[in-house]
């Protein structure tokens, strides 16, 4: 093209951004592409369909074990999505859509496993394990430091060469 | 045997050093082992999904017949005596069909209720037909949303229910003669002598 080489440089660079941006949409959309094969499965409401949405990516599609039910197009996670629509047209909370939920299939069904003894005690342990391995290290530290290696006490015989060799 | 100098104490810090890693590994040994076994034998499953459903009365629902059976609801299973089996077939699913000779050979010791999940109720009548029906009373789920309230997560998935309408066992997997045997018949006794 004829225009080519009256390039300014703010241009060259407006196209060199552009292009940029363009060629990193093609990395980031698989991300953003959710599996609802069917647009009318969903909501009208967006925002209520956004909810739907968040609450979908939460749960796991218990076929596939590894994709959320909105990423999944396995016929159970259809049904579960339908599922989780309904709940939320229906105006329930997330809360008690996610009890629906764990109350058939448990804490298996949640991507993000909930906060309870057992999950806090496995997240803090290496922590735990740290400060422990710390703790002992420092004590025995000190007891090796307050007990010092004395001498024995000189015996007779050496205290008589002691004080022979300190006269001369 | 060496002779010990009476006066070195038995619980030295070096064997205690020693002895610690070695009681924990053999703590870990022992917990892997009874893992392991557990998995053979089949009373322990990693991958069981839906233990949530175990000791808990069956969910609310309703099945209209499915031919050649009659249909069945929460109250039917919860009006029970004697323990039964409810199983989710389709025709559309090879393990179901590997299953049926199984089901067969149980039906005469035990009542088996059946689901077809998601199937056409004219499919799932052609394949008992040609597989045999092992089912007293059969339901058609052909939405599958009886088999969410259940918590089932594909077919064939079996539950066993004691009297009163209560889950008692659940299998993910086709049953297999094996798992009748080591699983299900002693469960069934326990259930008959409370």
């Amino acid at each position: 093209m004829s225009h080519s080489t009256g390039q300014t440089p703010r241009t060259r660079l407006r196209r060199i951004v552009t292009a940029l941006v363009l060629g990193l949409s093609v990395f980031l959309a698989p991300a953003l592409v959710l599996a609802v094969d069917d647009p009318s499965e969903m909501l009208p409401d967006t925002k209520q369909e956004a909810r739907a949405e968040a609450i979908g990516s939460q749960l796991r599609c218990l076929v596939c074990q590894n994709e959320s039910i909105e990423d999944s197009s396995a016929g159970l996670a259809r049904d579960l999505r339908r599922v989780v629509r309904e709940h939320v047209a229906k105006g329930e909370t997330d809360h008690q859509i996610m009890d629906w939920m764990v109350a058939r299939y448990g804490n298996f069904i949640r991507l993000s496993p909930p906060l309870s003894v057992g999950t806090i005690l496995l997240w803090s342990m290496p922590v735990l394990a740290l400060l422990l391995g710390l703790g002992l290290a420092f004590f025995s530290y000190r007891r090796r430091a307050a007990t010092p290696v004395a001498p024995p006490p000189l015996s007779e015989e050496e205290k008589a060469r002691l004080a022979k060799l300190t006269k001369e | 045997m060496s002779t010990q100098d009476p006066n070195k104490p038995c619980l030295t810090r070096r064997r205690v050093m020693m002895g610690v890693p070695l009681a924990g590994a053999a703590v870990l040994g022992v917990g892997f082992w009874k893992m392991l076994s557990g998995m053979q034998q089949g009373s322990f499953n990693p991958h069981d999904i839906n233990a949530p459903v175990l000791n808990r009365p069956v969910p609310d629902f309703t099945l209209p017949d499915q031919t050649p059976g009659q249909g069945f609801a929460t109250q039917d299973l919860k009006a029970l005596t004697k323990p039964i089996l409810v199983n989710f077939f389709a025709s559309w699913c090879i393990p179901c069909l590997a299953e049926m000779p199984t089901l067969m050979a149980l039906k005469d010791d035990l009542e088996l209720w059946g689901i077809a999940y998601k199937d056409r109720p004219e499919n799932a009548a052609k394949f008992l037909q040609h597989s045999g029906n092992p089912f007293t009373r059969l339901g058609s789920d052909r939405d599958g949303r009886v088999g969410i309230e259940w918590g089932i997560s594909g077919v064939p998935e079996t539950f066993l229910i004691g009297p009163g309408g209560i889950i008692r066992w659940h299998s993910a997997t086709p049953l297999e003669v094996e798992t009748i045997r080591q699983t299900l018949i002693p469960l069934l006794a326990k259930l008959k002598t409370p």
